[in-house]
């Protein structure tokens, strides 16, 4: 799974389409690569892990391994939405560098779709417009007249976690 | 012959380095004097095998560096050669270069060269080739006329079938001259209808010239085939008589570089790591498994045919109860394979405290038990490290030198005990020495001097030796290459607490000191003790706790506002309030409705004041890290029966947390807690 996920990266430039799963978070759609999600799950109840930021919800047990759940509304800053029928959990592969990859999972409002886009037709953000953080946004793409927001998950994971060493070695 | 080589790469590792172990083991009981043909048998055999090995999957500089300690290990399994100290001494040093080199082959990095090239002039220098020995080193190019030999080989019809392959023969001896005229006799080549593939019919004859090639050079390539063919090895005309050793060297130092690099590209780093198991552990699980066959067959009976009634129910029961045993069986049996003696880690000391008595001029003595007791791999991996150091330690600071020692009414030569013992479910390993123990005095003046301990701070003996454990400490006078840069022991403290452990010392003025370190048996499983905290469970380790008690408001007592201790017996012990510290919201916050579970960890006791007590069980600890991170006050979580995790509880990481926790609220000086 991760070798085609960086192949694709690899061929960037080229005419190549990726394939994308968008979510919604707060009315807007975001996109993640879905070559990285390893399933999506109904929200469930997780275990606390103390003094970790609110955004990290918790732990729980998927197949044995402890997968930790980050609150993607949180994460971005967004108002706080009581979880719902339509809130799922999706469950991703996160490659960091050097390291072994990771699973964890992002709580968002909604899955929305699949779509095909064509690599070449992601854009490069502006550095306003999203509430998200455009250092995780890895572009900007349109389909059928809608925008999406397809987001880099092994930066924005990766650095998650950095947050959290940062606080407590404060 | 197309097979992939590498791929036995790792075991050739796997074992030449097993064999350099038994190889340094033999040489260090050659050294003590007792000489035993049967020791010096097995070090030949284990240089032979790795000799082959590399030979085999084309490590030449191993192979070459090799011949030459086999040649002077033949040369002692004769008899021509006494065992002497020098001797071994450099035998001793060419393990140490043959390893460095293996280590740099598996891992692709560069062999030292320059460090090869001195062994193999000292070994040169033993074996009498003194002269050629002196000029490896100044290695000037010098042209030299060549002679040559005249070999003959013509091997046995069946010799494939012994795994002997002709042309690997060649090659070697291809490799060993500058060139090699080889002709080829197929005489006696039956016709193709009547050949049989897997037969031999070819001799050869081949004219070695160049190089500083010996008979026995030539006899060596053919050792493995000795008994499977007819060899004749004639020297060429005389006319042109000296090699000069130079030629030779000059040659291999050019062909090095080169070699180098084949090397490294047949190798990756090495990153798998494998484990050797005893047949018998394998079997054991096998049986396991067939009984797990033969139970789930029984028990599937009932979902098929059987209608349910009372009796049925009865035998259901049973059949799940077998199920249970037989799963905590196969567990147990799994655990096991995990299990190696822990002489993996012990068998290096020998050596160490052999090697580090001379450097100190100290005369100690080595006293290894129970070598047998079995530890998990990884445990095993990771304590060796802790270990050396502890070890050094006692060799450096604990053992005082032979004149000291007489003065002191002790024989001469120290002790050093390494035991490992099982005890309570956990392994428990003790560095002992008879030296001159920790000096009390030193440490404290020592502790004050880096702002540790506060002038007028009254600690306990036991206190006081455990200030060796704090960053930044070191009493060493001296700073020498082996201890004394005052990094050692808190690092020690700190592999050991990783793995699950704990380390202290206990230490007589004039006696000695030993420590002691405790492992868990196991880092995959824990006995738990479960805890409610509001609508949390956490799992704390039962082999931390030491009781658990209803809270008796009399025995509550304040300290300095915010602290709270507990007066237990005649020891005042502080109250963690663990739904602070992990800020959870608890059923009730006064003490006396919950209970409060007294833990130690390292010789400091708390008492954790829980909601409730849930049950026991054993649990599978799995790591927060691989797809997290690691938690201060965790040690990782678990999967309880409901599919739900539960998070256990690292007691002595805990106890930091709430020292810390307390320091932001009142400072109060280290030291602080009930011992």
């Amino acid at each position: 799974m991760t070798e085609t996920a960086e192949e694709i990266s690899a061929h960037d430039a080229s005419n190549e389409f990726k394939e994308l799963l968008t979510f919604f978070l707060a009315g807007e759609e975001y996109g993640v690569d879905i070559l990285r999600v390893q399933e999506i799950k109904g929200w469930d109840s997780v275990t606390n892990i103390p003094n970790t930021p609110e955004y990290i919800r918790g732990v729980i047990n998927i197949r044995g391994s402890i997968v930790p759940i980050i609150d993607m509304r949180l994460r971005f800053n967004l108002e706080k939405k009581e979880y719902d029928a339509t809130t799922v959990v999706i469950v991703l592969n996160v490659v960091n560098d050097g390291k072994s990859d990771r699973t964890m999972g992002v709580v968002v409002d909604a899955v929305s779709d699949v779509y095909n886009v064509p690599i070449d037709d992601v854009k490069a953000s502006p550095d306003f417009g999203t509430a998200v953080d455009t250092e995780f946004v890895t572009g900007l793409a349109t389909i059928e007249e809608k925008m999406i927001i397809v987001l880099d998950i092994d930066h924005m994971l990766n650095a998650a976690e950095l947050a959290v060493i940062d606080q407590i070695s404060e | 012959m197309s097979i992939d080589l590498e791929q036995f790469h790792e075991t050739f590792f796997e074992e030449s380095f097993e064999g350099l172990d038994i190889m340094e083991s033999g040489l260090l009981e050659l050294e003590q004097g007792e000489v035993d043909l049967e020791n010096i048998n097995t070090i030949f055999r284990s240089a032979h095998s790795i000799k082959g090995g590399s030979g085999t999957f084309g490590f030449t500089s191993v192979a070459e560096f090799t011949h030459d300690m086999e040649t002077l290990l033949d040369q002692m399994r004769n008899g021509e050669r006494q065992v002497s100290v020098p001797v071994v001494e450099i035998l001793l040093g060419s393990v140490d270069v043959l390893r460095n080199m293996l280590n740099a082959i598996r891992d692709g990095s560069d062999i030292d060269v320059d460090n090869v090239a001195e062994m193999t002039v000292a070994i040169k220098g033993i074996l009498g080739e003194e002269s050629s020995a002196t000029e490896v080193a100044v290695s000037q190019p010098v042209s030299v006329a060549a002679k040559g030999w005249l070999v003959q080989f013509k091997p046995a019809v069946d010799i494939m079938k012994t795994g002997n392959d002709t042309v690997r023969l060649l090659r070697e001896l291809n490799s060993l001259a500058e060139t090699a005229e080889v002709t080829v006799n197929n005489e006696s080549l039956p016709p193709l209808s009547e050949l049989d593939p897997e037969d031999c019919h070819q001799s050869w004859s081949i004219n070695l010239i160049g190089g500083e090639v010996s008979e026995d050079d030539i006899r060596e390539v053919f050792a493995w085939v000795d008994d499977e063919c007819e060899l004749t090895i004639e020297s060429l005309a005389d006319e042109e008589n000296y090699v000069g050793p130079e030629r030779r060297d000059d040659d291999r130092r050019q062909k090095e570089p080169e070699r180098r690099r084949t090397e490294r590209r047949t190798s990756k780093p090495a990153e798998s790591s494998s484990i050797r198991v005893n047949i018998s552990k394998v079997d054991e699980l096998i049986n396991m498994v067939g009984e797990l066959v033969i139970t789930q067959s029984m028990l599937s009976r009932f979902g098929e045919d059987e209608e349910f009634n009372a009796s049925t129910i009865e035998r259901l029961k049973d059949g799940l109860a077998q199920l249970e045993g037989h799963t905590r069986e196969l567990q147990e049996s799994v655990m096991r394979i995990r299990m190696m003696p822990i002489s993996f880690a012990f068998q290096r000391f020998p050596r160490l405290v052999h090697d580090l008595s001379s450097t100190f001029d100290k005369k100690i003595e080595l006293i290894m038990t129970g070598e047998s007791t079995e530890l998990d791999k990884t445990v095993l991996e990771k304590i060796g490290d802790p270990l050396v150091h502890l070890v050094r330690n006692s060799l450096d600071h604990g053992i005082e030198s032979p004149q000291a020692r007489i003065e002191a009414g002790k024989s001469e030569t120290g002790v050093i005990e390494l035991s490992a013992f099982h005890q309570g479910g956990n392994i428990v390993i003790q560095i002992k020495d008879d030296g001159a123990g920790l000096n009390k005095d030193k440490i404290i003046t020592k502790a004050k001097e880096k702002g540790l301990v506060a002038n007028g701070e009254r600690l306990s003996d036991d206190q006081i030796y455990d200030l060796i454990f704090r960053p930044g400490f070191s009493t060493a006078d001296v700073v020498s290459d082996v201890s004394g840069r005052g990094v050692g022991m808190d690092v020690v403290r700190r592999n050991i607490r990783e793995l699950g452990g704990a380390v202290e010392v206990k230490s007589k003025p004039g006696e000695g000191s030993v420590f002691t370190i405790r492992l868990p048996l196991t880092l995959a499983i824990l006995d738990g003790q479960l805890v409610g905290i509001g609508n949390e469970t956490y799992i704390l380790p039962v082999i931390s706790i030491i009781e658990s008690l209803q809270v008796k408001s009399e025995n509550i007592n304040a300290v300095a506002g915010n602290a709270e201790v507990y007066r237990l017996r005649d020891e005042y012990i502080p109250i963690v309030r663990l739904y602070n510290i992990f800020g959870i919201e608890p059923v009730s916050t006064q003490l006396e409705s919950g209970l409060l579970v007294v833990v130690e960890a390292e010789g400091k006791k708390i008492a954790i004041y829980v909601d409730d007590l849930l049950g026991q069980q054993q649990v599978v600890i799995k790591s927060l890290e691989t797809n997290f991170k690691k938690i201060e006050g965790l040690s990782g979580a678990t999967i309880l029966g409901d599919g739900t995790v539960a998070l256990i509880i690292d007691i002595a990481g805990l106890i930091e947390l709430y020292q810390k926790d307390m320091a932001n609220v009142v400072p109060i000086k280290g030291g602080g807690l009930a011992a």
